[in-house]
């Protein structure tokens, strides 16, 4: 079984849902996929770890091959090869390594080089295998990262819970893809809401079951009323509690406190109902 | 003109709720909201007399079915995934980034790229002019697609002394992409482990692009040693440190209502008029 947590807008608890029901599962992997500000190991203290890079491939341009006829810089979509003083010039941070200047340029003047992009730690942290990717400073996009990690988790057969990134662009859609079921973490304000409804159209378009997991529950209806105008499955409501975000933003899994730990374990029985 | 910019790093840290209380204090009569992938900030500071239209991202590719002779070349060369074969090859295309590889290894001409529609970008004008934009889901371009918002509202203006720009979470291309250009970035950042670490990894992204930086806490008192902690560090970093924003949960009540925060004179909001204060200072200066 492999869950994705997401949430549309950030901040809601996503990290909470998807550290605590990783640790509460027996034998289960946590995966860390909002490569751009990851916090999964913050809270999963590894002691021993592996590291690897994620690598993309960026153009090398031997200019002495190099006859300056420009079939590259016209081929970029991207804009990321110009030609400035008679030269072929790279920038890096445009590129999207499709590979296609090397296959357009007529005198094989075109190589390619490893990049790094980012890194993956991965460990154990009692039972539940931990990876987590990390983009670094500056880099536009963690895709590569995402996929990676993915990559490595495909074929478990171990129950996996993806922690992915706010918002429902490109990185979101990766982290989902091969998601059996998508958690959903909402909080009830209008922003909450607002940011709902983009993630569950995305959810939607790709076929996925939901659940809906409501945090920091107040008064307010907004969000149950959406779910049920939506047919959507509440799996889970946390409360708005002071002590609990207060352990959470000291790096803690609230889980290991015995007051706490039946509100996972009852989101956890909920979802392993609905996947069956 | 000079434009400000909420950044925050982690996501629901309160980026718009103090871009939004900001907007009202300054009486700016620009502002934008760069968050394309999850806009708010429309709720909370209401322009009239919206025009939206279409964003067109990347071209995506696409297989003229009667052309293609199924020799899987598109497949091999297209280094996304975008290019499923069940039965006949056909594009993904929420994994087409639109490099138009597999345009050119095609050998029969198979492929065409065709323009997409990747969000709406709204602009609104009353006495006020306002620039957003939402990202279709699924969609990358989401860097470009800022560029786009913050271009429309500057070409929208004469002469205002002021823009507010509230941003997105994360240190990727939208981010980088609402950066440039800005004369402030104030993080806005909370006092939990996963907002410092979260806080750090931005701000090394605003210096990387050479911007001036500040930093206020929100919610200061739900872990009041770790906000501390952040002071320090701030202080240590050498950057300016703004000020501190108590919890009420009024503020999601005001919010709620559609309401920016300043609307009521209480904690919360005099601690973002002293930091505003402080920001204009920075940018005087």
């Amino acid at each position: 079984m492999q869950v994705a947590v997401l949430s549309g807008k950030g901040g809601t608890g996503k990290t909470l849902v998807s550290v605590n029901l990783s640790y509460l599962a027996k034998d289960s992997v946590y995966v860390d996929c909002d490569v751009e500000e990851p916090n999964g190991l913050l809270y999963y203290k590894l002691k021993d770890t592996a590291q690897e890079h994620v690598n993309v491939k960026i153009p090398v341009v031997n200019h002495e091959q190099c006859i300056g006829c420009k079939q590259c810089t016209e081929f970029c979509e991207f804009n990321a090869l110009a030609y400035i003083l008679e030269k072929v010039r790279v920038f890096k941070d445009l590129c999207h390594s499709c590979g296609g200047c090397k296959l357009v340029c007529p005198q094989n003047a075109i190589t390619e080089f490893d990049r790094s992009i980012g890194k993956i730690t991965s460990g154990f942290y009692n039972e539940t295998e931990v990876f987590s990717g990390k983009m670094n400073v500056g880099i536009e996009s963690g895709v590569p990262i995402i996929k990676e990690l993915l990559k490595k988790v495909l074929n478990k057969k171990k129950d996996v819970f993806i922690d992915s990134p706010p918002g429902n662009g490109c990185s979101v859609m990766e982290s989902i893809s091969d998601a059996d079921y998508c958690l959903l973490v909402a909080e009830p304000s209008i922003f909450g809401l607002h940011n709902l409804k983009m993630v569950y159209a995305l959810v939607k378009v790709f076929n996925k079951n939901i659940g809906l997991v409501i945090n920091k529950c107040n008064d307010d209806d907004i969000i149950k009323d959406f779910a049920k105008a939506n047919k959507i499955k509440i799996v889970g409501e946390i409360p708005m509690d002071l002590e609990l975000g207060r352990l959470n933003s000291n790096g803690e899994i609230v889980s290991k406190y015995s007051q706490y730990s039946w509100l996972f374990k009852d989101i956890l029985n909920n979802v392993y109902k609905e996947v069956s | 003109m000079k434009q400000i910019l909420v950044l925050s790093g982690k996501g629901g840290t309160g980026k718009t709720t103090v871009a939004s209380a900001f907007i009202e204090i300054s009486k700016a009569r620009a502002y934008a909201d760069c968050d394309v992938e999850a806009p708010n900030l429309h709720l909370v500071n209401k322009v009239m007399n919206k025009k939206s239209k279409p964003y067109y991202g990347m071209s995506k590719a696409f297989i003229v079915q009667e052309k293609c002779i199924e020799c899987g070349l598109c497949q091999t060369n297209c280094r996304f995934d975008s290019i499923d074969f069940d039965g006949k090859y056909t594009i993904n295309p929420y994994a087409c980034e639109g490099c138009s590889v597999c345009k050119y290894v095609c050998p029969v001409d198979a492929i065409e790229m065709r323009q997409s529609i990747n969000g709406e970008i709204t602009i609104y004008r009353d006495k006020n002019i306002f620039s957003t934009a939402e990202l279709n889901m699924g969609s990358g371009n989401s860097g470009k697609l800022v560029t786009e918002v913050k271009t429309q509202l500057k070409d929208n203006l004469t002469d205002e002394p002021l823009v507010i720009i509230d941003g997105s979470p994360g240190i990727g291309c939208p981010v980088i992409a609402s950066i440039s250009g800005v004369d402030l970035v104030l993080i806005v950042a909370e006092p939990s482990v996963s907002g410092i670490s979260d806080m750090e990894r931005i701000i090394q992204t605003a210096q990387k692009f050479r911007v001036k930086t500040a930093v206020c806490v929100n919610k200061y008192d739900t872990n009041i040693s770790l906000s501390r902690k952040i002071e320090t560090h701030i202080l240590a970093l050498n950057i300016d440190f703004l000020g501190m924003i108590p919890y009420d949960k009024k503020v999601i009540e005001l919010i709620n209502n559609g309401e920016p925060v300043t609307n009521v004179e209480f904690s919360v909001s005099f601690a973002i008029r002293d930091i505003y204060r402080k920001a204009i200072q920075m940018i005087e200066d």
